[in-house]
């Protein structure tokens, strides 16, 4: 018989960071080493403690990085806490690719990107800005709007500050909600400071985070003359089986696992509003 | 047209159960139909209907996944399937023997559901044609004639014979295993019988009812339709809908501690229930409006969107006769085409 989808493999957690009060990446590796699949910017894997549960995350790694996958998790309900009381040599079960992504090799290519995300809505574009990173021959400018409650809740901050912000043709902005004791960067929602840095028109947008700031967010760049076919998204909902079939994780007729979890604006727009 | 005396129904059986685990609806004590498995002194019930569909027989209430076995950081993966036996189901109703292919339309797409799918190489379906519809059947709606049941094998009944025709390899192979007991005949009272059928199915109280309003470019429509409050103010979420109603799919995946490791499995689930969307950051169905509405919608638009206008129902009326305060589709039906 076939393997069937919902049998997961075994990963090996090889590393493990603590980038903010609350979130955590985790390098993963399959027991022989190497990754334990191949997956596109934007995919999602299903992780799980047995006995403890399952739940889809998307992979923060680039898939340029040839040796491991990671996946940057924010400590929140049963599993995530688990996750976080992990320590380095664990196993856990993973499946997956699932759902689409960003369409970085077609609708993406040669485009300028603009980057917009809030708190852990860092995880799912880190792999889009690494990918790009490393084809960079492919697309036009690169501008990073990354915010958070404070300097702490910043995630991948040294990444950013180590290797984004030295990166030639990419413009980094970072912003936090409320004044900090060691900021001197800006202090702002990001919606508004999007608003700001009032962005060219040419870019094309990818933006994730909660739900309030791609809100007002989207608002704020329709009112800069951006239209919704040129910003994605990527979306999350509860899942199971992670192949559209258990049937909890739609918006309407399209399931954020299968169909999902990127959607453009334009799309997003035609689905009912129950999300 | 092969076919063979009622009166020697047990011959049939045997035969078929000599081969194959045979199950057929039989009545239960309380007088209502379930399926059970075959063996002597087991009498084919002459009920209309199984109170529970026979979609278990494909997608189990309940099933092991997977099993786990935990050892300090290692985690052992152990695959629990079994190639299963072939087995035949006798007596299931047009209705349900669609609402097979709905099934199929989710679990059979890529990637397929290797669990379901064994199950489904390993079943052979025979069909038994109505005579005697009920007021809440409304099969017709969905183009399902019940006097023309389909299945590996279709059978049908005069009061004096069964008649069976074959309609895929699987059903033709189960006829040529009983050709020592089948014996060819004339359908000229079969025919008669399915005369009458149709003319009861005629009167139907639910025979007018339509699709034609109903389907994907209703989407937006039916979603904020107003309706919806009103509909759903008195559903308890009990889910008793969901079990009964034989394309109803949905499941969950969890885990339990035997105490000797952990099994992975997978029972059906209720878009009715609260905690079915339930996240850690929030739910986005919150209240049973939004639950009951996503039952209907899936059903009377969002599948047949996805699956070339092919609704998610088969008018068996089981929720029509189950539901504790008399809600169900064909209500919702009528309260959404009201302008």
């Amino acid at each position: 018989m076939n393997k069937d989808t919902l049998i997961p493999y075994i990963g090996v957690v090889t590393d493990i960071r603590q980038d903010t009060p609350d979130v955590k990446t985790f390098r993963v590796v399959s027991p022989e080493g190497g990754k334990v699949f191949e997956h596109m910017p934007g995919q999602c894997a299903m992780l799980s403690i047995p006995g403890v549960g399952e739940g889809m995350f998307s992979i923060t790694s680039s898939p340029t990085n040839k040796e491991y996958m990671e996946f940057s998790i924010k400590k929140c309900g049963c599993l995530t806490t688990w996750l976080h009381a992990m320590d380095v040599g664990q196993q856990i079960t993973i499946r997956g690719p699932y759902g689409n992504h960003f369409p970085v090799e077609t609708d993406l290519k040669g485009k300028d990107l603009l980057f917009i995300a809030g708190g852990i809505g860092l995880a799912p574009l880190r792999s889009v800005i690494n990918y790009v990173r490393d084809k960079r021959e492919n697309y036009g400018d690169i501008q990073i709007v990354y915010g958070s409650r404070s300097k702490d809740d910043l995630v991948d901050y040294q990444e950013i500050i180590d290797e984004w912000m030295k990166d030639d043709g990419i413009q980094v902005n970072l912003t936090i909600d409320n004044p900090q004791e060691g900021w001197d960067g800006h202090v702002g929602f990001v919606p508004n400071y999007v608003k700001e840095l009032n962005p060219s028109l040419s870019k094309t947008v990818l933006i994730c985070g909660p739900p309030i700031m791609i809100k007002f967010t989207l608002a704020g760049l329709k009112e800069l003359g951006f239209t919704e076919t040129q910003v994605y998204t990527t979306m999350e909902l509860r899942m199971k089986c992670a192949v559209g079939k258990c049937g909890r994780c739609n918006i309407g007729n399209k399931y954020v696992c299968k169909d999902g979890p990127v959607f453009r604006f334009d799309q997003l727009g035609e689905l009912p509003d129950e999300y | 047209m092969l076919r063979i005396s009622i009166d020697r129904a047990d011959e049939l059986f045997a035969a078929i159960a000599a081969q194959q685990t045979l199950y057929l609806p039989a009545d239960r004590e309380d007088g209502q139909a379930e399926y059970k498995k075959w063996e002597e002194g087991v009498k084919l019930s002459g009920r209309l209907n199984t109170v529970r569909s026979a979609k278990d027989f494909f997608f189990p209430q309940t099933e092991n996944l997977a099993e786990f076995k935990m050892e300090g950081k290692k985690i052992e993966v152990i695959d629990v399937r079994r190639e299963s036996e072939d087995f035949v189901i006798f007596g299931v109703r047009a209705c349900d023997a669609r609402s097979f292919g709905i099934l199929d339309k989710v679990y059979l797409v890529d990637p397929v559901d290797t669990f379901y799918q064994t199950r489904r190489e390993h079943g052979t379906v025979v069909t038994m044609a109505c005579t005697r519809p009920a007021e809440t059947c409304f099969c017709q709606t969905f183009g399902i004639d019940p006097t023309e049941p389909e299945g590996d094998v279709s059978c049908w009944s005069d009061g004096s014979f069964y008649y069976f025709k074959a309609n895929t390899d699987k059903g033709q192979k189960l006829l040529n295993s009983l050709s020592s007991l089948l014996e060819d005949g004339d359908t000229a009272t079969l025919d008669e019988t399915k005369a009458k059928t149709k003319e009861i199915l005629a009167k139907l109280p639910l025979a007018k009812l339509s699709t034609e309003n109903f389907g994907c470019d209703k989407l937006n429509e039916y979603f904020s339709s107003a309706k919806w409050a009103e509909l759903s103010e008195s559903c308890l979420g009990c889910g008793t809908c969901t079990f009964v109603c034989p394309t109803c799919q949905c499941y969950d995946i969890r885990d339990f501690d035997t105490g000797h490791g952990i099994k992975r499995f997978r029972c059906w689930d209720s878009c009715m229930y609260s905690d079915f969307t339930k996240m850690a950051h929030g739910n986005p169905r919150l209240t049973q409006l939004e639950r009951f509405r996503q039952r209907f919608m899936h059903k009377l638009v969002y599948f047949p969107a996805n699956n070339n206008g092919e609704f998610g129902c088969v008018g068996c009326g089981r929720c029509l006769s189950k539901c504790p305060i008399s809600m169900n589709i064909v209500k919702v039906m009528k309260a959404l085409e009201e302008k």
